[in-house]
């Protein structure tokens, strides 16, 4: 069914799902969702599974108006919403009515916003996933960011009747301030300890070269030993390259999946999700954590995103 | 490497033992279907492996995989060896970095075409941007430097010399290679599955063709 037109672009919309694995072999990225925490809470909020397609919206909303019925939930960033102007609430269901138009304003906070709606957004599956990748020109809405005039399709919403609440103290809150936990390697041991030292202690600037491939990002430069060459490898989401300059690149969803500078960290995977909220001009701390504990918070972060749906409060609509 | 992948290196080298081991690695892990194994991503020297901690344990897959690794003997790379022949038209307006290539070695453009579609080249890796195979290793005597300044646009099948490695361009991107000449075949497509033409391990042949042939194909 239709969902909704786009009136105004904004700033950078796709279509995301969690992501799209086992291809990387073929040097196709996970693409997916940013911020897999926000993302997955939308589609509880509207009774979906926790990967269906949602918006993914980056920093300036579009504006859309709605062609049918559906419940929708709004989820991450905080981008002043309005329903027909007026303010609405983000992390619960909402119940949009035919003719209604969302728009953003303002950005109080964070990065990126889920629209999810009730049934998730239709479009073809391609390589076993629905999200887009832009630079590769497939997946999501005819593999590229949504325009004005783009007409969108929904899948038969849920039957489900009931409406939802994140509870206040799993709603995240995003700082302009980001410690990120690291695990040192697989090429720690390019760096001086000088250089090793710089990348744990200094406070670094995300640049305005920043989007979905990756973060680049502004500080002290990151001392490397001379005369070592790395033969490229593969490059994880997540992994904190140093090119030659010194300049660190944290890499993202859409980021190329082979690469030639050597890691000298990865990113803990709960901690890139935080990351997908981070914009231009936020500050980031690395915290080096061991790859064991590192590994113990991923089973946590895991226990946190399939409880979530338990830990919803439920109303009747 | 992180909290949801183990990196098994082999080397730091391009070298073509180093890689048997990895595209060997990697097939016997699909082949026997280690359990919580997600997807594996084999490059010149490593294997990267993604696995799901609520299906298996990190310690597990490092114990599975080390035993793995010590009887990689019994898998053997030659009952897999698949050899794709790729048609190529070289030089002129599909191969515009022929003749420098020619000159820098000082010997004929003939002499590249001859060099370059004369032996089997293998999949080192898949990177890049998707369906790009890195392939080697090229004669000495055709090894070429990247463009100083790389190309904006690098049409699709475009293939190119980057020292002693040849790849193809499997879609238009920006690129710095030399290139010398472009294949009619399509490397990547999204719609199949797989959706590159090529896996890593196989073994490629150029084949050259007349550009008429490339305009019919």
């Amino acid at each position: 069914m239709k969902l909704c037109k786009v009136i105004k672009q904004g700033f950078f919309t796709t279509v995301q799902d969690l992501e799209r694995c086992g291809f990387q072999r073929y040097g196709v990225p996970i693409s997916g969702a940013m911020d897999t925490y926000a993302f997955v809470a939308a589609n509880l909020l509207v009774g979906n599974e926790p990967n269906y397609a949602c918006l993914e919206i980056t920093l300036l909303g579009p504006e859309v108006e709605f062609l049918n019925d559906i419940r929708i939930a709004i989820t991450g960033a905080a981008l002043s919403p309005t329903i027909n102007s007026e303010k609405v609430a983000c992390w619960q269901t909402l119940q949009i009515c035919k003719g209604d138009v969302l728009s953003f304003g303002r950005p109080q906070g964070g990065c990126r916003t889920y629209v999810a709606v009730s049934g998730g957004v239709d479009v073809p599956v391609v390589l076993d996933s629905r999200s887009t990748y832009v630079r590769g020109g497939f997946g999501g809405f005819r593999g590229r960011q949504l325009k004005a005039g783009d007409i969108i399709d929904a899948y038969k919403p849920s039957t489900l009747k009931s409406c939802f609440l994140m509870p206040k103290e799993l709603i995240p809150r995003y700082s302009n301030e980001l410690t990120i936990e690291v695990v040192l390697g697989p090429q720690s041991d390019y760096f001086t300890d000088r250089g090793l030292e710089m990348f744990l202690s200094s406070i670094y600037t995300v640049t305005n070269e920043s989007d979905r491939m990756g973060y680049r990002l502004d500080g002290a430069k990151v001392e490397q030993k001379d005369s070592l060459d790395m033969v490229s490898d593969a490059v994880p989401v997540g992994a904190v390259q140093v090119p030659r300059s010194g300049k660190l690149i944290i890499v993202m969803r859409d980021a190329q999946t082979t690469g030639g500078y050597p890691k000298i960290a990865v990113v803990a995977t709960f901690d890139v999700s935080r990351l997908g909220q981070a914009k231009p001009n936020d500050k980031i701390r690395f915290s080096k954590i061991s790859s064991s504990k590192a590994r113990t918070k991923l089973l946590e972060y895991m226990k946190t995103l399939s409880q979530m749906k338990g830990k919803l409060i439920e109303s009747k609509m | 490497m992180g909290d949801k992948a183990l990196l098994i290196e082999f080397g730091n080298t391009i070298n073509l033992d180093v890689n048997q081991k990895v595209h060997t690695l990697d097939h016997a892990i699909s082949q026997l279907g280690l359990q919580g194994v997600e997807e594996c991503v084999p490059t010149y020297r490593s294997l990267l492996v993604y696995y799901n901690p609520l299906k298996t344990s990190y310690e597990q897959l490092v114990f599975r995989l080390k035993d793995l690794e010590e009887r990689l003997s019994e898998f053997s790379v030659s009952t897999r060896k698949r050899v794709i022949e790729v048609p190529v038209v070289y030089g002129g307006e599909y191969g515009p970095d022929l003749d420098y290539v020619a000159k820098h070695h000082n010997i004929s453009g003939e002499e590249i075409i001859r060099l370059h579609s004369d032996r089997e080249y293998t999949v080192y890796m898949i990177g890049f941007v998707a369906g790009f195979p890195y392939l080697g290793e090229v004669a000495d005597e055709i090894a070429t430097p990247r463009l100083k300044t790389p190309r904006l646009r690098v049409p699709a099948g475009s293939v190119g010399i980057a020292e002693k490695q040849t790849g193809i361009y499997p879609c238009e991107s920006p690129g710095g290679w030399q290139i010398i000449g472009r294949t009619p075949l399509k490397f990547f497509d999204a719609e199949k599955h797989p959706p590159a033409l090529i896996q890593p391990g196989n073994t490629v042949k150029f084949i050259p063709i007349e550009k008429e042939k490339f305009e019919n194909f």
